[in-house]
């Protein structure tokens, strides 16, 4: 643990209150989450370390480095720092670290970056070990005061006693003199067993904002004297701009400047938004034709389709011969899936806010890693690191879009052309649906062998289509190979493990990219993979005459944690007694993002091909749950991305651009077809796994088997919106 | 100029008559409670209530309103967050992201206004905002649970 010097709390103040004190800002803090005053309080308080501040009035500040979208990370770490710290939980409050803050201490907060269920799973210990640390100080600095050895002292709720000489303190009398003490250099840590803050279904610590409309999005931020900015990139990925008439709409109300923002996007600049957008739908502009205009759903399907028995692929997983084991099969099953682009849609549309001048560029913006928000906004502004910052923002949602950093981008190049004017960009949702990170589009070809008695002996799965790290991350890349793709699919591994056990195995990826960009999308490419496995499972099981779940519980018989979900899920669904009349189920089970998690599902399916979808159990093992009732809210939340994704979710591609630009054409699952979710979580401890993503992967397998007992109709191509379901 | 009663008090503002009345209560009234979605009438995270009916703000415009319809937003709900459908939303710690969870709480006022036992059917008839977290199953678990005091 690095303890805080004096100097850089200075520049960590320092920096902070230049920005506040240059602006007077609307609201509250820049980049603060959780209570308003915290920044101000810390700035007369020192920290203990870099995790914890704690003042006088016994008020605990916990820095969060993750991003909080919705999904729990900033009451889920400050349970494990508050854990180990020992205080009382009433007492927590919340703040976000800036990017560069952490740069300048030499990345005292480590990783900014929220994505891949990553926030708990991979900073627990550090975390956790902040608060240790920060406790350890805290009693050496009372034992230090009474002159006393600090083996003798304990704390319970940031109280402090001496129990020889009845002697007690708080937390936040010895918080400052704590702060002059060296770091301790071994910090134990509590057995989870013991824990009493974390491992608890704790309401969330933020809440009460989100039910009055006090709660600060990008969308919301003012600032004295900020105008505001509508943006249009070229509809083709890929085109440039050739011109535009910017004297078309220069005398409309309140815009104020029309400014090219690289060489494929304009910007307008008005007082208002609505003013922005509205000039920005008037003004004539004229693209350069691309060879991308001829791209379509159609010529991609076909490319795609070619890299189904294209010769060269990268192979992600093998055993044994699979060739042969094909040849020699008693049966061969074979199958073509397919999974589309799909938009992130979050509700809150790209935004951020910039302020430049010369000296210094500050962004306010929501993002899923501030750490490459903060290193857009250095290149983009062309001023040194230490003159820039990043200020991050409540995200309205992000699933792996606010983790990339075009928006961030454009607003300090619209910000560069005005300097000392706060400039606040805003996307439409037109803007946001057709120029998004999009899911990527894969087929997917299986070939399974059977022997006589309906064992599997081998499985062939060829994937076609777009590698994620080609275009976001191409340094990642493994000689070409995208180990990405290939997510729940690996040999082995703690993140994703293929747990079937199959003699002869090959999973390859003829990569296939395409001009629409792809991004990770919650739940990535384990979405697309569990359907293919998951669904094929189920072909297999049908035919070798077996039930799919005692198919697949044979398969598994070496895979304990696998096994022991998809038990769960069985017998919570009553998969072995007869379902209702005219109810039908399916099962399906993954492991991915260090988490073991299956589903079973009912459905109906009327003369009408009319689907309702009843009832889900879905079960996780993510090793260790740090709030249980927060970990049920994203299996719910999951299976509302996943089922909406399996139902409706489809960008389709014409002349070279998406053609779906609001919610009218790409649709999302809402209430009235979200189903019962019953989540069993089923801790079983020694490692640690993500929970905001892996349950997406099996929503849509265990539904798409479910059909297929109510319809005889194996769907292989998704949305489900654009098949009949009529039975056949 | 145009005149507006929103949470009770009256506000001249000064937008094309075009405008929407979403763009009017954030950007005119300042009141950023209510959410920009889609401006098009399909999420519902722009829903305000204007003389107890919940409307999507972001498709009616500031002319189609006269200064006597009482605009209320989510802002001017309570004072303290004491409406049943905000505690019920608290009790059982609704939001995820919380964007659209302003409109979400606006149409199951609206909705419990009108029927203040709503059944599944109604729920799932009048709630028709987008959720992207997914917290439809606390929505309307909350409604209940607010529908009984």
């Amino acid at each position: 643990m690095t303890i805080a010097l004096d100097m850089s709390r200075r520049s960590f103040l320092g920096r902070s209150a230049a920005v506040a004190g240059g602006l007077t800002l609307g609201f509250h803090i820049p980049g603060l989450a959780g209570d308003k005053g915290a920044a101000l309080a810390a700035e007369t308080t020192p920290e203990v370390n870099a995790w914890v501040v704690i003042r006088p009035d016994e008020t605990v500040v916990i820095r969060v480095a993750r991003s909080e979208m919705g999904q729990g990370t900033l009451t889920g770490l400050a349970q494990l720092v508050a854990e180990e710290l020992g205080c009382d939980w009433k007492n927590v409050t919340t703040e976000y670290p800036t990017p560069g803050q952490n740069v300048a201490r030499k990345r005292v907060w480590q990783n900014f970056s929220t994505g891949g269920s990553r926030g708990i799973r991979e900073s627990n210990d550090y975390v956790r070990r902040g608060g240790a640390a920060a406790r350890m100080m805290l009693l050496q600095a009372a034992a230090n005061e009474w002159k006393v050895p600090v083996g003798e002292l304990s704390a319970k709720l940031g109280v402090i006693t001496h129990a020889a000489s009845g002697r007690s303190t708080t937390y936040g009398k010895v918080a400052a003199a704590a702060a002059q003490l060296p770091a301790p250099a071994d910090v134990p840590l509590k057995d989870p067993k013991d824990w009493t803050i974390a491992g608890k279904p704790l309401p969330r610590l933020d809440t009460a904002d989100k039910l009055n409309g006090k709660q600060v999005y990008g969308l919301d931020l003012k600032m004295p004297g900020m105008l505001n900015a509508a943006i249009k990139d070229a509809p083709v990925f890929g085109a440039t701009i050739k011109s535009f008439d910017a004297t078309k709409i220069e005398g409309m109300k309140g815009v104020r400047k029309v400014v090219p923002v690289g060489n494929s996007a304009v910007a307008v600049v008005a007082d208002t938004w609505w003013q922005a957008k509205t000039a920005l739908d008037a003004l004539p502009i004229v693209y350069d034709t691309t060879p991308n205009d001829k791209v379509s759903s159609e010529t991609i399907a076909a490319m795609l389709k070619e890299g189904l028995t294209a010769k060269e692929a990268y192979e992600g997983n093998k055993a044994g011969d699979v060739t042969a084991a094909l040849g020699s099969a008693a049966k061969k099953v074979e199958a073509v899936y397919s999974f589309p682009f799909q938009n992130h849609a979050t509700m809150e549309p790209m935004n951020a806010t910039a302020l430049y001048t010369a000296e210094r560029c500050d962004v306010w913006c929501p993002t899923q890693n501030g750490e490459a928000a903060f290193a857009a906004l250095v290149e983009a502004s062309g001023l040194p690191a230490d003159k820039c910052d990043v200020h991050k923002i409540n995200l309205g949602g992000g699933f792996g879009r606010r983790g990339m950093t075009d928006y961030v981008r454009q607003v300090v190049a619209i910000a560069k052309t005005m300097p000392g004017t706060p400039i606040k960009l805003i996307w439409s949702r037109e803007e946001d649906m057709t120029h998004g990170r999009y899911h990527p589009i894969t087929h997917a070809k299986l070939t399974g062998a059977l022997d006589a008695e309906g064992n599997l002996t081998g499985l062939h799965m060829r994937i076609s289509g777009q590698s994620i790290l080609s275009s976001v991350n191409p340094q990642a890349l493994q000689g070409g190979k995208d180990p990405a793709t290939f997510q729940g699919l690996n040999p082995g591994g703690a993140e994703g493990a293929f747990s079937y056990a199959i003699p002869n195995l090959l999973i390859d990826h003829a990569m296939r990219n395409t001009h629409v960009p792809p991004g990770f999308w919650r739940g990535v490419n384990l979405n697309q993979n569990a359907i293919y496995v998951e669904c094929f499972m189920d072909e297999l099981a049908l035919a070798a005459g077996k039930d799919p779940l005692a198919f697949r519980q044979k398969l598994l018989a070496k895979s304990p944690k696998n096994l022991a979900v998809l038990n769960a899920v069985a017998e919570k669904i009553g998969w072995n007694s007869p379902a209702p009349e005219g109810v039908h189920r399916g099962i399906a089970q993954i492991m991915g993002f260090g988490s073991y998690v299956a589903a079973a599902a009912e459905v109906s399916v009327d003369a009408k091909g009319t689907l309702k979808i009843l009832r889900i159990v879905a079960a996780t093992d993510p090793g260790h749950a740090v709030n249980p009732q927060q970990i049920a809210a994203q299996v719910e939340g999951s299976f509302a991305y996943g089922l909406s994704a399996c139902l409706y979710g489809e960008c389709t591609v014409k002349d070279g651009r998406i053609e779906q630009e609001n919610f009218d054409t790409y649709q999302i699952m809402k209430a009235d077809e979200m189903p019962k979710v019953e989540a069993l979580l089923m801790p079983s401890g020694g490692f640690w796994g993500g929970v905001g993503e892996p349950t997406i992967a099996v929503a849509a397998p265990a539904v798409l088997n479910a059909i297929f007992k109510a319809t005889g109709k194996r769907v292989r191509n998704l949305p489900l919106k654009n098949e009949d379901l009529r039975r056949a | 100029m145009a005149r507006l009663t929103i949470n009770g008090k009256t506000i001249d503002v000064d937008a094309d008559g075009g405008t929407p009345l979403l763009w009017v209560i954030r950007e005119q009234a300042g009141l950023t409670g209510t959410k920009y979605g889609c401006g098009v009438a399909q999420c519902g995270a722009c829903t305000v209530h204007i003389d107890g009916a919940a409307m999507r703000s972001c498709s009616v415009t500031l002319d189609s309103i006269t200064p006597e319809q009482k605009i209320v937003t989510i802002e001017g709900l309570s004072n303290d967050s004491s409406h049943p459908v905000q505690k019920a939303w608290l009790a059982l710690d609704v939001p995820q992201c919380g964007y659209c969870q302003s409109g979400m709480i606006m149409a199951a006022a609206a909705l419990l206004q009108q029927k203040p036992k709503p059944t599944d059917e109604d729920i799932s008839t009048e709630i028709t905002n987008i959720c992207r977290c997914g917290t439809y199953n606390r929505v309307r678990a909350a409604i209940k649970q607010a529908s009984i005091g």
